[in-house]
């Protein structure tokens, strides 16, 4: 008879093992519930505590050179040679069909709208997100942050708010870095490898390309900016357990940050459409 | 009056219960030592002193307000009254010798810059450091470090001290050195001193009145002298031990 069902120890341990995994399941469910909350609050604090004297400009000068001076180099470099590669894809596309004056306009409008801000994205968290929760996460496991409130300064006003302030200021700028760049590149290789011509290059990107479209970039950019750093300043506020501990909430913080740039990019595309489409004049 | 009032104090880390139910009063210009076994909970009694671990039940009052419940403003402003020495010395990495005791200066605002100087060395001599102002807290040894934290804890010459195992890691001259200093702060301007010790000898040495914390509570509390006498098992125990060693 229980040849059928397996021996009652078997059924006992699969039962708990099933229990496990649903507890698991369940209790990481709400580690992440809860820490959305805790991001939604440091948010609202870096808010307050940015508005709230005494402003340290010189902390805020800091980051926004590491921010952004910083990553001028890696973010040109990404930007040129995405642009590049793009002009090249899209050249090949577009002579089957006699349309290679298209290029600069499609890659420009790519860029502008989706490439630059969520490439910039990914490479400030690469950069900046992943320093920013080492640096905050080993303060917290050497009880640098608890010293800090002793003195009476609060950690989030010395540590946080300059961090959030310039990742917002500076990821709109890397982007037009990037957007600039990357068209740049993206001449280079269909104008002087490709032989397109310079001027319906040009022209196209003047009818198609609207303002809109780079405004709306640069939208994306800052709440990237706004989530990244407030991502990696959660992680590394709240790593705890030594060096190993600084380790896991960096990996946590970059791997977070960059699935986030990517989910909100697509719902950020979604609420900036009626924005871009009212604008586009061409292609109909 | 108590400068600090610690009552019924519970606090758990998950299922490690820590502290449970602490008593005791560190009285106005006197110096306290903490003694107790390693892991016994005194490092997180300290750190309820001054508002950075907030208790699971019972109260923490300094200079007769109680610390719960404040509002960050609030608790900023009793930690003013502070200064507070990390058993890790938690000396900000990213800041020089310096710059490191000059920070409690600098944030208090108010001071020129030859003033902050002037102090920050003044502080640095007291502690037996000199000529090290550049140096960063990587490029120091461990009782370098130790005692840098001790300068920029006293820079704002604040009315208590809390001293987490001031003199781990010293050697013996820099030991005494230390124990004169608390002393001294003590006798010149009533400072209030906490002081958490694994040296018995030197904590006979500068106490005014000595508490061992053990299993969560404090189980004697009184003069050195009272708690040579002390009948309680655990307090012979280690008292004995250290005799023995002498
Ligand atoms: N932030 C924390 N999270 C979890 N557990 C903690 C934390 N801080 C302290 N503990 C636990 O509390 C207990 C007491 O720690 P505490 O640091 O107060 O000991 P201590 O008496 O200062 O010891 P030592 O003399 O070695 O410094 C230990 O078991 C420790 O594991
Ligand atoms: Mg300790």
């Amino acid at each position: 008879m229980n040849d059928d069902l397996g021996p009652p120890g078997a059924i006992a341990s699969a039962a708990h093992e099933a229990r496990e995994a649903v507890v698991s399941v369940g209790s990481s469910t709400l580690r992440l519930v809860e820490e959305i909350g805790g991001m939604a609050e440091l948010f609202v604090q870096a808010i307050v505590w940015t508005l709230r004297p005494p402003w340290r400009i010189r902390l805020l000068f800091e980051q926004l050179d590491f921010v952004g001076v910083g990553s001028i180099f890696v973010v040109g470099i990404t930007g040129l040679f995405t642009g590049m590669v793009f002009a090249v894809q899209t050249y090949h596309a577009f002579s089957m069909f006699d349309a290679t004056g298209l290029v600069g306009a499609t890659v420009a409008l790519a860029l502008a709208r989706e490439l630059a801000p969520v490439f910039a994205g990914l490479m400030v968290t690469a950069r900046v997100g992943s320093t920013m929760a080492t640096e905050l996460g080993s303060m917290r496991v050497t009880e640098q942050i608890d010293a800090l409130a002793t003195m009476a300064v609060s950690p989030l006003q010395y540590l946080v708010a300059p961090r959030v302030v310039a990742t917002i200021v500076m990821m709109p700028v890397l982007t037009l870095l990037f957007d600039g760049v990357g068209i740049a590149g993206a001449y280079t290789v269909a104008v002087f490898g490709q032989g397109v011509s310079a001027a319906s290059f040009l022209s196209r990107i003047r009818t198609w390309v609207d303002p809109q479209d780079i405004e709306g970039g640069l939208i994306k950019a800052a709440v990237f900016g706004l989530l990244i750093a407030i991502i990696a300043c959660y992680k590394g506020f709240h790593a705890r357990g030594g060096a190993k501990g600084v380790g896991r909430a960096t990996n946590e913080a970059v791997v977070m940050a960059s699935v986030v740039v990517l989910v909100s990019d697509y719902f950020l595309s979604v609420l900036l459409s009626p924005f871009w489409t009212l604008h586009t004049h061409g292609l109909r | 009056m108590a400068m600090i009032e610690v009552s019924g104090l519970h606090r758990s880390f998950g299922e490690n219960h820590v502290l449970r139910g602490v008593d005791l009063a560190v009285e106005e210009g006197t110096t306290t030592v903490i003694l107790g076994s390693s892991g016994s909970g005194k490092s997180v009694l300290m750190k309820h002193m001054i508002g950075l671990l907030t208790p699971d039940r019972g109260t923490v009052r300094v200079d007769g307000e109680e610390i719960q419940g404040l509002s960050e403003h609030g608790l900023a402003r009793v930690r003013r009254k502070f200064g507070m020495v990390f058993q890790s010395a938690a000396l900000f990495d990213s800041l020089n010798v310096f710059d490191n005791v000059a920070f409690p200066l600098v944030e208090r605002g108010g001071l020129p810059r030859r003033e902050i100087a002037d102090r920050v060395h003044e502080k640095l001599d007291v502690v037996g450091l000199r000529g090290i102002d550049d140096r960063y807290p990587e490029e120091m040894s461990g009782g370098m470090r130790k005692r840098v934290a001790l300068a920029r804890a006293l820079a704002l010459d604040p009315k208590i001290v809390l001293y987490d195992e001031p003199t781990t890691g010293l050697d013996p001259i820099a030991t005494e050195y230390v124990d004169e200093m608390i002393v001294s702060a003590q006798e010149r301007v009533g400072v209030t001193s906490v002081v958490i010790s694994h040296d018995i000898g030197s904590a006979f040495a500068i106490a005014d009145r000595c508490a061992v914390l053990h299993e969560g509570a404090v189980v004697a509390e009184g003069t050195p002298a009272e708690l040579r006498e002390s009948r309680q098992p655990f307090v012979r125990r280690f008292l004995a031990l250290w005799y023995q060693r002498r």
